[in-house]
């Protein structure tokens, strides 16, 4: 795991307010910058099972690793906040770091209370960054 | 655009689909209580309708232990909270072609408050249309309202039942992917335990995913002919069973097929996939 999704974790398990820990993740999908890609995107590259229409791309240089994110639901904003996190935090990460990654580790951000589609969305794409660095 | 399937009550009647025009007509009409619901859990906060209260589905509607909605006491709460009295009239809309909020009208139904609509293409059509939108989340003066006690008989269905329909070659709605009524998509790849153990349909079910029912650009419905075309495989007076993944999907479904068809005899099985692909023996059928 790398040292920023860290401190996004300290960060979050310091507000244990629920509105409060909105207010951030509101703030952090302000934040979000969809990938400059021409469309349509590849078909390869959606999140499985991500109802905001969420896509990915990585790319690595010498073993680190950035990724693009382009959620296509404008109303899709734990998508984009989720996408901001990820993209800031695996900005040159390895591939052992995003690993680490626990894919529960969404909870710790937005709490327990979201959908059953919103936690798969959500863990998905945590996975899908796992997914296209293992490859 | 017609739906104009209204019922009659003590105070004013009741179309059951209201346009973004004419809740923005009613802002500050005090017999209208606008709620929103969504998905998302940081849509509400980052802006809503100028009075509109939030309803969430996991917090308010929700057992917090066991698999079921509130009980009448937890309800009566929730509409004192809201300010609600027997003629309120409850505007629901939210995220995703108001899928949410149609699962939030059905669950106030099994307390008996049909006075109630959905606002014809949720939060993302009032945005669309630059209409006015705040942070400022209203307090209302709490009411006195006293719930009915819930009735789960018209409008929901339990397993057994489903399990007699099946038997019976009953009709069923299934509102999912077609690939999860095919069997060929069970959940989300690598996460088992968030789906079911076998996938599939009932057995006689029809595939006719959710969004069939609304326009992609505007999330509103579709046209009352379009509709009627769309379920013309089933008849007004029939019993229809709606069901997906754990009912939400199935919520939008069953109000087109109530409310905007005038269905009188559908229900919705809210155990859905994740019971029924869980069931010990239950008959399945896979393919389109």
């Amino acid at each position: 795991m790398t040292a920023t999704l860290q401190e996004y974790r300290d960060l979050f398990a310091s507000l244990p307010d629920r509105a409060e820990r909105i207010q951030t993740l509101i703030e952090l999908a302000k934040q979000y910058k969809p990938a400059e890609r021409p469309k349509p995107f590849d078909e390869r590259q959606r999140v499985p099972g991500c109802e905001s229409e969420v896509f990915v791309w990585g790319s690595q240089q010498g073993g680190h690793w950035t990724f693009e994110f382009a959620v296509e639901n404008p109303q899709g904003m734990s998508a984009m906040a989720m996408a901001a996190v990820l993209q800031s935090s695996l900005d040159g990460a390895s591939a052992d770091e995003i690993r680490a990654i626990p894919d529960d580790v969404i909870y710790e951000f937005f709490g327990r209370e979201l959908s059953m589609g919103k936690s798969m969305g959500l863990m998905g794409m945590v996975q899908m960054c796992k997914r296209i660095s293992q490859s | 655009m017609s739906h104009v399937l209204e019922t009659q009550s003590a105070a004013i009647s009741v179309q059951r689909l209201v346009s973004t025009a004419w809740v923005a007509e009613h802002l500050n009409d005090p017999q209208i209580i606008l709620v929103e619901s969504n998905e998302d859990p940081l849509l509400y906060p980052s802006g809503h309708i100028p009075g509109a209260h939030e309803v969430d589905w996991t917090r308010d509607l929700n057992d917090p232990l066991r698999r079921d909605y509130l009980d009448r006491e937890r309800f009566q709460a929730l509409m004192q909270k809201l300010g609600a009295t027997d003629d309120s009239l409850i505007v629901f809309y939210g995220d995703r072609s108001n899928w949410w909020a149609a699962y939030a009208l059905w669950v106030f139904e099994l307390f008996g408050h049909t006075r109630s609509c959905l606002m014809d293409g949720g939060r993302l059509l009032w945005a669309k249309e630059g209409r006015p939108m705040t942070t400022k989340v209203p307090q209302a003066t709490p009411s006195q309202y006293v719930a009915k006690p819930r009735n789960d008989e018209a409008i929901r269905i339990f397993r057994e039942d489903v399990l007699r329909r099946v038997d019976a070659g009953a009709k069923f709605i299934d509102v999912r992917s077609p690939q999860e009524f095919s069997g060929e998509k069970l959940h989300m790849e690598g996460y088992p335990n968030e789906g079911a153990l076998r996938g599939g349909h009932i057995p006689g079910a029809k595939s006719i995913p959710w969004a069939t029912a609304t326009d992609p650009e505007t999330g509103t419905f579709r046209a009352t002919e379009e509709l009627q075309a769309i379920y013309k495989d089933f008849q007004p007076d029939e019993d229809v069973v709606v069901y997906c993944r754990i009912g939400e999907r199935s919520s939008h479904t069953w109000f087109a097929l109530k409310y905007l068809l005038g269905y009188q005899n559908v229900r919705n099985y809210d155990g859905s996939w994740t019971e029924y692909g869980n069931l010990v023996g239950a008959p399945i059928e896979q393919g389109s």
